[in-house]
């Protein structure tokens, strides 16, 4: 007899071996795992676990599916929710979302939904099952500017309502942060993004590389000379951020978006590609998100002994609980309540330390967690050569800048409706983390979907 | 695709090529720059944008063929095509979005070194064009290291050779030929400078001192050129700017060239480190035509 309370494990590269090579860490369910992990499922009358998706995917019922082994019908009801099944799966911040609200979980391990879900759409992918249903063409162009992951779901959304959708991206590669942020460790490139692009083209979608928006060409211009007739703004958040603090231009001090981009969309690491890459013997890797995880687990890859370097403490960290885990597995230090002061530089200009202080909590600050204060005469000097600032990200405002009467925040974020995704132009939409500045893959996707639906409204007046 | 329509060897490798890119034509600005990346394995390279024809949808590019990926770039003939260029890039020139009649009174000097004196022929050419005259200084090793001489002959109001071996033109470095037109009386409002760092640091140094407004573009590493590596930080008046998005031409006497300078040799390899090490020490601050392939 099963332990219903009990999670059906998940098969992973060995943290010995897997810290050697770039390959997928977790191997996902196989289906006899799926099945019985899938029959664990209470199929609550009141599923919280949909409430907390933020696309809202119909989880009892594809779970259903996959224990009664009608895996086709469970990539089905998937489908009609979120577009990028296979990437969700592996990267959503489940603990947070669906699965911290599974009622098993009060008393025992939640449902692996994000398991299942990976389950689902590699084996939908492995037997090449796609729902692509387009309905009459419409006539209308809508452009989308940039190809992450609320660029994807809404030029897919469009696409299948019957669109003619051109994608413009910046770099030489669609995916944005799918494929120069997240390690292929993670997400595999070639078989995952590639086989998401590939869907989008089969709808019909054009992707246009090497189209920088605001340089290239600008959004009037799309709108005016080339005959678009909409505007999605899916552009992300992409300026790297640093500390201000003495020593941050020293040769060694990488930010986290230049380390990864190297490796991810330059492969970096693998010797048939020119790419340079500097991974010294002894990094820090600043900040406690997804992407520092990501940037440690690479450098430690890379043959560096790494030190995550955080200011508050693990109740606090933001990194999806998993990354977390694998990152101690395989061996990455982590300095929490430490915070970097300054970094030290050789003669010749080269990092040889970062000098940090111990932090305690006091009191919550505006973000609801625990505000963390220096402890006086607590500094020290950390040895390490290279220095990696994974400190988040906002939205490049080359585009507000040369679109008129585009309205932007403070934080250069572009103004957009919550539920439509509407700019302050007409005709012009935008989501994802252009809008929220760095957040998720999945919040990205529910943007890219909610102003589909509005650009189609819009259009069909 | 990218298609080579014209390639030509300016000296030794010193390369020409004139691309297939419309979009890019249609918007380039002088004082703008591209990235090219020649294969699915190839680097990203940013090169200064030499030329453009909005009505032929080309652009022209020179690089000098030092490391992996510039000598891969070099060995690609007309016909065949680059996977991907992108740009323009970076901000043009700032007297591109100044009034004409008053730059009409203004007199520039641009100073150009090795591989830099291509991209300073579409400033000058959009100087002429619009009727603004323009000084220009060419400095190279020698003779037969020159590059553009010919086109920069049609559009500059005056221009000045320095060779560092006296085999053309004024016998020594661009900063000795611009102080001597300086204390021959030529007045200049503005220099622009766009060279191997190290001469654009001199040439700064210089100007400093006779109070002359300099404009310096800058080569910083970058991986993608739109802001978002962070690679091509540079300090400019204390503080640190990208050279993508906000350069790449910087107030030159704002800018930490040696940190800059510093800086650019990240990723060199001990063996390009070396060669950098021994030029600059046998050249002291000379002019050299740059070893730096790229911008």
């Amino acid at each position: 007899m099963m332990d219903r309370m009990k999670r059906t494990p998940v098969r992973e590269q060995d943290p010995k071996e897997r810290i050697k090579n770039f390959n997928e860490v977790s191997f996902g369910y196989n289906e006899e795992e799926a099945v019985k992990e899938a029959s664990r499922c209470l199929n609550c009358k009141k599923p919280m676990c949909v409430t907390n998706c933020p696309v809202s995917i119909s989880i009892p019922k594809f779970i259903h599916c996959v224990k009664n082994r009608d895996f086709k019908e469970a990539a089905r009801i998937i489908a009609e929710s979120s577009a990028l099944p296979a990437v969700c799966g592996r990267v959503c911040p489940q603990e947070t979302q669906c699965e911290g609200k599974c009622v098993l979980g009060i008393k025992g391990e939640p449902i692996a939904i994000g398991k299942l879900e990976r389950f689902v759409a590699d084996w939908s992918r492995e037997h090449d099952i796609s729902f692509t249903d387009i309905k009459e063409k419409k006539n209308k162009k809508v452009a989308v500017i940039g190809s992450g992951p609320s660029g994807l779901t809404c030029a897919g959304d469009l696409a299948k309502m019957g669109y003619d959708v051109t994608i413009f991206e910046a770099l030489h590669k669609a995916g944005g942060v799918l494929v120069y942020g997240i390690p292929e460790f993670r997400l595999p490139k070639d078989t995952v993004v590639k086989h998401e692009i590939n869907n989008l083209k089969k709808l019909g979608v054009h992707i246009e590389t090497d189209v920088l928006i605001g340089r290239t060409i600008t959004v009037d211009q799309l709108l005016n000379e080339e005959g678009f007739d909409a505007v999605f703004i899916g552009s992300g958040a992409g300026l790297p951020k640093f500390m201000g603090i003495p020593g941050e231009n020293l040769n060694g001090v990488f930010s986290a978006n230049e380390f990864l981009t190297r490796s991810n969309l330059m492969k970096a690491y693998r010797e048939d590609y020119s790419t340079p890459i500097k991974a010294g013997k002894i990094t820090a890797v600043v900040g406690g998100g997804n992407v520092a995880m990501d940037a440690a687990r690479t450098a430690l890859r890379l043959g560096s002994t790494v030190h995550i370097v955080y200011r508050r403490s693990f109740e606090e960290i933001p990194a999806r609980a998993e990354e977390v885990q694998h990152a101690k597995d395989e061996g990455v230090i982590f300095d929490i309540l430490t915070n970097p002061v300054e970094i030290i530089g050789d003669e010749k200009g080269w990092v040889k330390g970062i000098k940090c202080v111990r932090m305690k909590l006091g009191e919550p600050d505006e973000s609801g967690r625990k505000r963390p204060v220096k402890i006086e005469g607590s500094e020290f000097i950390m040895d390490v050569d290279t220095v990696i600032m994974a400190l988040g990200t906002s939205p490049n405002p080359l585009i507000a800048s040369t679109t008129k009467g585009l309205e932007t925040n403070k934080r250069n974020c572009i103004v957009a409706e919550e539920e439509t995704g509407l700019t302050s132009r007409n005709g012009i939409y935008a989501g994802g983390d252009a809008v929220t500045g760095s957040a998720t893959v999945i919040l990205a996707m529910g943007a890219g979907k909610k102003a589909a639906k509005a650009i189609d409204e819009y259009l069909s007046k | 695709m990218y298609r080579i329509l014209e390639k030509k060897v300016l000296a030794p490798d010193i390369y020409f090529m004139k691309l297939s890119a419309p979009r890019i034509a249609r918007s380039a600005k002088p004082g703008q720059f591209l990235i090219v990346k020649a294969d699915e394995e190839g680097e990203r390279i940013p090169l200064t944008i030499c030329d453009y024809n909005s009505k032929e949808g080309t652009v022209a590019i020179v690089f000098q063929a030092v490391g992996s990926s510039t000598n891969e770039m070099a060995s690609y003939e007309e016909g065949e095509s680059f996977s991907d260029v992108v740009g323009p890039l970076g901000n043009p020139s700032e007297f591109v979005g100044e009034d004409i009649d008053e730059l009409k009174s203004q007199k520039f000097m641009f100073v150009a070194g090795g591989v830099g004196t291509a991209p300073i022929y579409p400033q000058v050419k959009w100087l002429h064009e619009h009727g603004i005259n323009a000084d220009v200084i060419i400095g190279t090793r020698t003779k037969k290291l020159l590059l553009f001489e010919n086109e920069m002959r049609s559009v500059a109001r005056n221009l000045y050779i320095a060779t560092d071996d006296g085999s053309y033109g004024f016998n020594g470095l661009v900063t000795g030929l611009l102080e001597d037109l300086i204390k021959k009386g030529h007045h200049y409002d503005k220099v622009i400078t766009i060279g191997p760092m190290i001469m654009m640091k001199f040439v700064s140094k210089l100007t400093k001192k006779y109070g002359i407004k300099t404009i310096a573009s800058l080569n910083s590493i970058m991986v993608d050129g739109t802001g978002m590596c962070g690679a091509c930080r540079v300090t400019v008046g204390n503080v640190t700017k990208f050279t993508c998005i906000d350069g790449p031409e910087f107030d030159a006497h704002l800018i930490d060239f040696d940190e800059a300078m510093r800086r650019q040799t990240m990723y060199k390899t001990e063996e390009g480190k070396k060669k950098i090490e021994d030029e600059e020490r046998r050249e002291g601050h000379k002019c050299r035509i740059g070893l730096d392939g790229d911008r």
